[in-house]
């Protein structure tokens, strides 16, 4: 398989082989050329060169129509879902034959039940949840029956019970003859799952293995080429002043599907990190935008930023207070897709002297570009590249560089790491981990249950739009805190309203 | 063979300049097809219709004198486009601008201030503006779509100015047409180039297209504006506000619809009449978007669309065709447009067939 894109090689003679009821899985960065291969098999782009066999078969696939009907299912890491139809909806486009929404929607309570899927096939896609997505994706594809099922990062938004559920399910998948192509960079998931494994770099093959027979290590040695940095913690601090408090934070959503946070309490200090994990569509959005400002409250001091109440502040004014945002999305949220990386600098970068009397000063913004592209090793074309031409990792770490390099007092971010490779992942948690030792306060939301474990000093799970009782890190575990994401927390003596 | 079209990586910039190019050339040779159609040969009628115009000092002065008011409005409604405030109603809200600029010039019939043409102008963007607040209160309290709103204002604005100039406005001793008074000499803007009718107005068009250019290009609003438009959450996510970017992008679109409508009364007309604007306000979308939406740009698709203005009277006049040649051009022109903007963002294909 050879694939050509004008700027980038991203498949360069790429040989596969998939077994029936094989888990093989396909490992490599961001940009490694995973999502191209996978793209070809699926028919979503035509490979310059080389050749598929499929069943034995020579074929061309010249749309994902023609895959699925050849029995190749896909999940993409990218949804490609319609946010303005409801789930069954968008079910029923990609299913061919006649479109009767009421046996379909029974079809996907069916499916999602036997998988552990939960979703409810009424509800309108846009008020779902990157994770709550997945689902419908994955549902989506495994009511066509597929005997080649190709899962893009499946994981990054699971639980840990919910990705073993996910993972009883691919086992189940795979011993009725179903093959599965597992595309991921969590070396553990693919050492549980996978029989074998391909590793891709630079879009080239650099190893065939079986993962259970090697180390963490020496699968993320032929990834990435060279050892991963390890990450030292140091100890954990109690922290400073109070940056952010979150006080009796109870807020009703506009949104039929959405979540109602009720009466939330939560510290970060100054010195700390602080995790909150849980499921999506817990109530994570709502919890953000409420702290952002993106949706500000009725209540005055339900937030407060650096002591000074701002619950009626929008995002800008509790910027100026010291407060920077890492939001879920990246482009069209964190980043304007056709606007420069310049000019997606001065999006909240601009209080660092980027305007005089109403006027841009594009020297200074370019100087920060510059700096920000260099600190945090963005791979692109230059300042003056637009944000949309940037991989999604990239554009991660300008983001999250944008916001760090703006000295917060309280740094806040969403799903930090999502759908990043291990490599620049490790970066960012690495930075975070500097920024509190530099005295910021840091609140991250995260799904990546691992990641919160490496990186934060303290922990709190989200669930139905409340918050548990916070943990010490290093006095509590991935099974604790997984039970708790299902809502199931102890009362604390004083406190009885947390209990769910 | 198929005729296949391929999303580009990047949006093409050369398509992005090359498209209303490519439209104006389209809609030249469609327009040689409908006169040869209509039995006119088409290299008179495009002599006629495109050459014509121009032929003295007199003709240019016009073309200037008819892209005045075009580039005002294009240039204001464009700063509202940008950050996706569509306000269709420049019509309107120039002849709002046109009444109260007349209101002045009527008010004060023997001044001799310098002072009244500046208040005449000041008056005509104020009487935009009011006009293009009702849309954008309507959109920010309500949000109601300020494309209806707007539109929909544009009739009310004319049935205003009919009623104003059938009744208490009519001039007593016009033999009941439905006209003002003619303005008074100090009430009228002043003739640049003797013996044409091109005026002072030309200047505040252009001084508009220089505003407006450092305006969306160097100026923090304008940039808010533009993140606006792309990405609404982006900006929500920025903390800048949406509301002022509708108030602010109505109100620019309507003061300087307005000052065209101060250009009007006070330049060529001299008086209020029913017919101040042959929709100036309507072809100023199409200005907008041939010019991409960028001031430099709209300096010249304003004087594209004033010679389809003049080439229609040229066509009314040695052809014998009707006046809404005009309209029929500049329908084309945007469809072309619009058509060949595909180009930007897909790359035309010819594949070969499936194997």
């Amino acid at each position: 398989m050879r694939k050509v894109y004008p700027s980038v090689v991203a498949n360069d003679g790429v040989d596969l082989t998939v077994l029936p009821g094989e888990i093989h899985a396909v490992v490599g960065e961001n940009g490694a050329g995973k999502s191209t291969l996978m793209k070809a098999i699926y028919g979503v782009i035509r490979p310059d060169a080389g050749e598929l066999r499929w069943e034995g078969r020579v074929v061309t696939i010249a749309n994902p129509a023609q895959a699925r009907e050849l029995g190749i299912g896909m999940v993409f890491q990218h949804f490609s879902l319609f946010e303005t139809l409801t789930v069954a909806q968008n079910v029923a486009l990609a299913m061919p034959g006649k479109f009767d929404l009421a046996t379909l929607s029974r079809r996907i309570v069916e499916v999602s039940e036997r998988y552990g899927l939960p979703v409810d096939p009424r509800r309108l896609v846009h008020a779902l949840s990157v994770g709550e997505r997945q689902r419908v994706e994955i549902i989506r594809c495994l009511l066509q029956n597929p005997r080649l099922l190709i899962l893009d990062e499946p994981t990054s938004v699971l639980t840990p019970q919910a990705v073993r559920k996910l993972f009883q399910t691919l086992r189940q998948l795979a011993s009725e003859g179903v093959s599965i192509l597992y595309i991921s960079h969590k070396l553990d998931e693919i050492q549980e799952l996978c029989h074998t494994a391909t590793i891709l770099r630079g879009g080239k093959v650099t190893g065939t293995c079986v993962p259970a027979q090697e180390t963490t290590k020496t699968l993320a040695r032929m990834m990435i080429g060279e050892d991963l940095p390890v990450i030292h913690h140091g100890e954990p601090t109690a922290g400073g002043e109070v940056r952010l408090r979150i006080d009796g934070l109870t807020q009703p959503t506009e949104d039929p599907f959405g979540i109602q946070l009720k009466d939330i309490h939560l510290e970060v200090r100054s010195g700390e990190i602080v995790g909150i994990a849980g499921v999506s569509g817990n109530g994570q959005q709502e919890l953000l935008k409420a702290i952002s400002g993106e949706q500000p409250l009725a209540q005055k001091h339900a937030v407060q930023v650096c002591g000074v109440s701002a619950g009626k502040m929008n995002a800008s004014r509790r910027r100026s207070l010291g407060m920077c945002f890492v939001p879920e999305e990246r482009l069209g949220r964190g980043a304007v897709p056709r606007l420069t990386l310049t000019e997606n600098i001065l999006l909240t970068a601009y209080r660092k002297g980027m305007t005089v009397s109403g006027m841009i000063r594009f020297g200074a913004a370019r100087r920060f570009t510059q700096e920000c592209i260099r600190r945090f090793d963005v791979r692109c074309g230059g300042a003056n590249s637009e944000a949309k031409s940037l991989s999604g990792g990239n554009l991660q770490k300008f983001i999250v560089g944008r916001e760090i390099m703006q000295e917060p007092k309280l740094l806040v971010l969403a799903q930090p790491t999502w759908g990043v490779d291990v490599g620049a992942a490790s970066f960012i948690r690495r930075q975070l981990l500097e920024l509190r030792n530099a005295g910021t306060a840091v609140l991250v939301i995260s799904e990546e249950l691992d990641e919160l474990f490496e990186i934060c000093d303290r922990l709190v799970v989200i669930a139905k739009g409340t918050l548990s009782p916070t943990k010490i890190t290093s006095e509590t575990g991935v099974e604790e805190i997984g039970v708790w994401m299902s809502g199931m927390w102890p009362a604390t003596p004083g406190d009885g309203t947390h209990v769910a | 063979m198929w005729l296949k079209f391929e999303q580009r990586t990047e949006p093409s910039v050369l398509m992005r300049y090359l498209s209303p190019l490519i439209a104006v050339g389209l809609m030249l040779l469609s327009g040689m097809l409908i006169f040869a159609m209509l039995g006119k040969s088409p290299v008179t009628g495009f002599r006629i219709f495109f050459l014509n115009p121009l032929r003295d000092t007199y003709g240019v002065a016009e073309l200037f004198l008819k892209a005045t008011p075009l580039m005002l409005c294009a240039v204001g409604l464009s700063v509202g486009f940008r950050a996706n405030v569509w306000n269709i109603g420049a019509e309107g809200q120039l002849l709002v601008g046109a009444l109260a600029a007349g209101a002045v010039a009527l008010h004060f019939p023997n001044s001799s201030s310098p002072f009244l043409l500046p208040a005449m102008v000041a008056a005509g963007a104020l009487g935009g503006m009011v006009w293009a607040a009702i849309p954008a209160w309507l959109r920010t309290r309500f949000n109601a779509n300020e494309i209806l709103t707007s539109l929909m204002l544009v009739y009310v604005a004319q049935l205003m100015l009919s009623w104003l100039v059938h009744g208490p406005w009519m001039d007593p001793e016009g033999f009941n047409f439905p006209q003002t008074k003619l303005f008074q000499p100090h009430a009228l803007l002043p003739i640049l180039v003797p013996g044409t009718r091109v005026n002072a107005a030309l200047f505040l068009a252009v001084g508009a297209l220089i505003a407006g250019w450092v305006f969306m290009n160097r100026s923090f609003m304008g940039y808010q504006m533009k993140v606006a438009g792309q990405a609404e959450n982006a900006g929500r996510y920025a903390g800048f506000s949406a509301r002022r970017a509708i108030w602010l992008g109505m109100l620019v679109g309507g003061g300087m619809a307005g000052i065209a409508g101060m250009s009007e009364v006070a330049g060529p007309v001299g008086q209020i009449t029913e017919h101040i604007s042959p929709g100036y306000g309507f072809a100023a979308m199409i200005v907008a978007f041939v010019g991409r939406l960028n001031p430099i740009g709209i300096f010249f698709s304003s004087l594209l669309l004033a010679l389809l203005y003049m080439g229609g009277e040229q066509a009314q006049q040695y052809l014998a065709l009707p006046y809404s040649i005009s309209n029929v051009f500049q329908g084309m022109l945007l469809f072309f447009l619009l058509a060949s903007d595909v180009f930007i963002n897909f790359r035309p294909r010819l594949a070969g067939r499936r194997k």
